[in-house]
């Protein structure tokens, strides 16, 4: 017969905990993605030359592991800059830079799958760059670049694990919590495990949904 | 009236056009011809400034396309253009593939554009296809739509390069038959076209371009019942 000690005080603790995971990720994913976008276009517009910095300031964040990034800005925040913040706003300043950097690879891509002659078509009735942009290239490129961006949001989300070095209590940091104190490891982690589905698996449907609407046009 | 004074125009080491002069009035229809790198496309994209000119002029309307002063977007409303590939925005209805540039190019509101959009697209014959997705269309169906969408724009000039060339022989007709249409009721259009039977047919004056220049130009009776130039001779010869 199976028993455990898990009360319903924990279960809202561990509710709570995935509450901050929801919280942070879509924090990071929003802002991470109008910075992809923004840092996207950036790098199509001027060209690999003159993008150069751009690129390499963004390989950083696609380069060095989370992990490290969140210990590194979280000392130099508090230790060289004297800034008191919040390990929560710590966290969401790097997820967002690091969706970011992921972000504008999968923007870039997306505007480059569009095909110049129809841009061309665009522009030869008397649309300016930033309609062509706004009602061509960013709708046909959001349809590329969707597949991608589910799996970095989903990726992001399981990524925000990482944040409890910065002392912020996610879903993953209260499973462990209470590990330590009921000692029952792989129950928790089942019930840590399905909290995580539950969290991604609407996202998962919704960008299948919107695949096969858009297969459908 | 577009006026083509000595234009000269280069991709890289090669010189496409080498000093083309051309003046064609409102209401005429000219059509150019010419084997393929002769300069004949490249001529049309310069015409609405989509591509830059090396030296020489090009003025429409008094309004000379490449100064620097010159707002391209507003010039471009009243030169229109349909390609070689139609170059359809797949992720509007066919409807709304002709109403964008309208309503956000010229302002419109959403009913003056879709009144406008409908009588084009009757007008090409694809007054049934309004809520269509343009890829459950033929290519010759998106040919007439991108048509559609060109003079929705109600542009005072149209320029058509090679717009059948890309379609399979048995929707070409449909394509003339629209360009037909057109140019009986007055519109100004260049055409470049390999359909010689249809340039016979449509134009006022066809232009021979033969490795960048404008070798001959004339009557279509002229040019193609009598052509004056070697290449011109040569050129009809391989196509029949």
């Amino acid at each position: 017969m199976f028993e455990t000690a898990l009360s319903v005080a924990d279960l809202m603790f561990l509710a709570k905990g995935a509450g901050i995971t929801i919280l942070v990720t879509a924090i990071s994913v929003v802002i991470g993605t109008v910075l992809g976008i923004i840092f996207g276009v950036i790098r199509v517009q001027l060209g690999a030359v003159y993008a150069a910095p751009l690129t390499f300031f963004l390989d950083i964040f696609r380069s060095v592991p989370l992990l490290i990034q969140l210990v590194l800005a979280n000392a130099f925040m508090g230790m060289v800059l004297q800034l008191q913040l919040s390990g929560f706003f710590v966290a969401c300043m790097v997820l967002s830079l690091y969706t970011a950097a992921y972000c504008a690879e999968i923007v870039r891509g997306g505007i480059d799958a569009v095909p110049p002659t129809t841009r061309r078509a665009a522009r030869s009735l008397g649309m300016t760059w930033g309609q062509d942009m706004r009602y061509i290239v960013l709708p046909l490129a959001t349809r590329v670049a969707l597949p991608s961006w589910i799996g970095l949001a989903l990726g992001v989300m399981k990524d925000s694990a990482l944040v409890y070095v910065v002392q912020v209590t996610e879903l993953l940091k209260s499973t462990q919590i209470l590990i330590t104190r009921l000692q029952e490891p792989l129950f928790l982690l089942l019930i840590c495990g399905a909290f995580y589905f539950i969290i991604s698996f609407p996202l998962a449907r919704f960008g299948g949904y919107l695949e096969k609407r858009w297969s459908n046009d | 009236m577009i006026e083509i004074q000595n234009v000269r125009k280069s991709f890289g080491q090669l010189e496409v056009l080498k000093g083309i002069d051309l003046n064609v009035a409102k209401g005429e229809v000219v059509t150019v011809i010419g084997g393929s790198g002769s300069g004949k496309s490249t001529l049309l994209t310069c015409i609405n400034g989509l591509e830059p000119i090396d030296s020489g002029k090009i003025v429409v309307d008094g309004t000379e396309v490449h100064a620097k002063s010159t707002d391209l977007n507003k010039l471009r409303q009243k030169i229109g253009i349909v390609f070689q590939q139609w170059n359809a925005f797949p992720h509007l209805t066919v409807l709304e593939n002709v109403t964008l540039a309208p309503r956000k190019v010229l302002g419109m509101g959403k009913a003056e554009a879709e009144a406008i959009a409908e009588k084009q697209l009757k007008h090409v014959g694809l007054g049934d296809k309004l809520s269509t997705y343009p890829t459950r269309l033929s290519g010759g169906q998106q040919q007439r739509m991108a048509i559609a969408r060109a003079l929705a724009m109600s542009p005072d000039y149209m320029l058509f390069d090679e717009v059948t060339s890309a379609l399979d022989p048995q929707l070409v007709g449909e394509v003339l038959e629209t360009l037909k249409m057109l140019a009986e009721e007055g519109m100004t259009m260049i055409l470049v076209t390999h359909e010689m039977s249809f340039a016979r047919d449509v134009s006022d004056r066809v232009a021979f371009f033969h490795k960048g220049i404008m070798a001959e130009i004339g009557a279509p009776e002229q040019i193609f019942g009598d052509p004056q130039h070697e290449e011109t001779q040569k050129f009809l010869a391989s196509v029949r």
